[in-house]
């Protein structure tokens, strides 16, 4: 099955970080990446942009109506996300626990949409 | 045989194969297609099928093979009419004949196991682990589990289809977790059949047969666990510590239905071989040598009913079981217990002392037993209005009619308010 593993983490906690810190942090998910990769589930990944460059597109009164902003205004925003193909939840799970990004935020792991068996 | 008697008799048979396997084909079919309501829907129709065709053409010798072979046909009539327009002929016959290899067996795998651990796993609303044990692995219907967990049955019935939504739309597999997992995963089953256990025995005279019903089932898994586990010292705890709940049951109450708190039981009506049957749970726990918290309330039980049979007291050994088990999985239940039989070991002071360090929990409010032992203790010290306010608190939470009536009999017992002369 394919889960996406979408890591919602502090975005505040980065710019406080020294350049040291943010090298080790950068270096971090590049491993992580890699170990993805090297167990040959990895189907795809990104890293965003902060949430301050997000736009919000939707339909008011028939209009679309553009908002500067992310779309949820919580202090964890969506930072990237990494798309994995495992045999069942468990897997998703053990897999999410190890993202580094459970250590300034949260990792949300959500089944890839299948029609109704 | 008469087309009536052979009516009772297949009605029997039915109702005997359900109660024996009903968790077992479910866990069958489920493995196979991890849809879990689509194997209750299709068992459900197979029961009715026996019951239509048993009567008449007698009961097959094997009725759980009859029945899997039933709800196998429905489960791939329901899967080629949802996959009509798409190419799914090869999954279709896949799901057939993995139905199929264990159905021409005369023994069904169980995998009864792997099922509690799917609904028992931590992506699943703690909350619902325990009806949806009972619902799944024993067949109980939405109702009866609503009524006894005290839900409306409407707010029970979508929780559990969200929770079996869950298990097929996430993937949470049906399998017994990793040695290095085994331990957490079983926690979570374990203390969801203790969570039914106990809801059964909120209703301790057995007035509400669905309460009543709910220890048996709890027991029934208790003893599943204890039969596919045994080398879990914690499955053979928790089962030592409902039967040792159990075997009280009679002498809880008089004949006329008042309660008995346990210092005042006939150990006569205790049920001797169930204490025995968890004694020797105890031993062959202990003898795994890892404990745990189930292990820790058997001993503690053990020791409760030692005391009352033998007349000595033996309250330092239990403080001693309260503080091991406090430290292991602390909780205010544990914590006002500890408190009580430091009351019993010392006096009513100490007693009071250990329950004031955890006034403070907010937990505490709305827990009945705290606010009656307070109000024991402070009768004891002689602090009258004290206690007489701990009890009305006491006695404003308990839902039980029996439990209420002692308290307000333990209340009205303590010496008369002072009568302030009117100012006139």
């Amino acid at each position: 099955m394919q889960y996406l593993l979408m890591a919602y983490v502090r975005e505040s906690g980065w710019s406080s970080m020294t350049p040291a810190e943010q090298g080790k942090g950068m270096a971090a998910y590049a491993a992580y990446n890699e170990a993805l990769n090297k167990a040959g589930i990895l189907k795809g990944s990104a890293h965003l942009g902060p949430s301050s460059s997000a736009t919000t597109v939707r339909m008011m009164d028939g209009k679309s109506q553009v908002l500067d902003g992310p779309y949820a205004d919580s202090k964890e925003q969506l930072g990237g996300y990494f798309l994995i193909d495992v045999p069942d939840l468990d897997a998703a799970l053990s897999w999410a626990a190890r993202c580094p990004a459970t250590g300034h935020g949260v990792v949300e792991v959500r089944p890839l949409w299948s029609a109704p068996a | 045989m008469g087309i009536e008697e052979s009516g009772e008799q297949a009605r029997r048979t039915a109702e005997e194969v359900a109660r024996r396997s009903y968790g077992k084909l479910v866990a069958f079919l489920v493995a196979r297609t991890r849809d879990v309501a689509a194997a209750e829907d299709a068992l459900s129709e197979a029961f009715a099928a026996a019951l239509s065709e048993w009567p008449r053409a007698g009961c097959p010798a094997i009725p759980e093979a009859w029945l899997l072979t039933v709800a196998r046909r429905k489960i791939v009539d329901v899967e080629r009419g949802r996959r009509r327009h798409e190419l799914a002929n090869a999954t279709l016959q896949a799901v057939g004949e993995s139905l199929n290899v264990a159905v021409s067996g005369a023994e069904i795998p169980d995998q009864r196991l792997a099922l509690m651990f799917a609904c028992a796993h931590p992506a699943i609303d703690e909350k619902i682990h325990a009806p949806l044990m009972l619902q799944v692995v024993m067949g109980l219907d939405a109702k009866a589990i609503a009524s006894a967990f005290l839900m409306s049955p409407a707010a029970m019935g979508k929780r559990l289809v969200r929770a079996k939504e869950k298990i097929r739309e996430a993937g949470i597999p049906f399998r017994v977790p990793e040695r290095e997992e085994l331990t957490g995963r079983l926690c979570a089953v374990l203390s969801a059949i203790y969570a039914a256990f106990t809801e059964g025995w909120s209703d301790p005279v057995g007035i509400d047969a669905a309460r009543r019903d709910l220890t048996e089932e709890a027991l029934f898994l208790g003893r599943l666990m204890a039969e596919l586990l045994p080398a879990e010292p914690e499955t053979l705890g928790l089962l030592a510590v409902m039967l040792y709940t159990e075997a009280r049951r009679r002498a809880r109450r008089t004949n006329s239905g008042e309660y008995v708190p346990l210092a005042g039981q006939d150990t006569a009506l205790w049920d001797g071989p169930m204490i025995e049957e968890a004694e020797g749970l105890l031993r062959r726990a202990s003898a795994l040598s890892s404990i745990g918290r189930y292990q820790l309330e058997g001993a503690l039980q053990s020791a409760h009913i030692h005391r009352c049979r033998s007349g000595q007291p033996n309250w330092p050994e239990v403080v001693q079981l309260y503080d091991a088990l406090l430290a292991l999985a602390g909780s205010p239940v544990v914590a006002v217990n500890r408190a009580l039989a430091i009351a019993e070991m010392r006096d009513a002071h100490a007693g009071l002392e250990a329950m004031s360090r955890i006034g403070d929990d907010s937990r505490l409010a709305e827990y009945q037993p705290y606010w009656a032992a307070r109000a024991e203790l402070l009768a004891r010290t002689g602090a009258h209005n004290e206690a007489r306010s701990a009890y009305d608190v006491a006695i404003g939470l308990e839902r039980d009619p029996a439990v209420r009536l002692f308290l307000q009999t333990r209340q009205a017992a303590l010496p008369a308010l002072l009568q302030i002369d009117p100012p006139y």
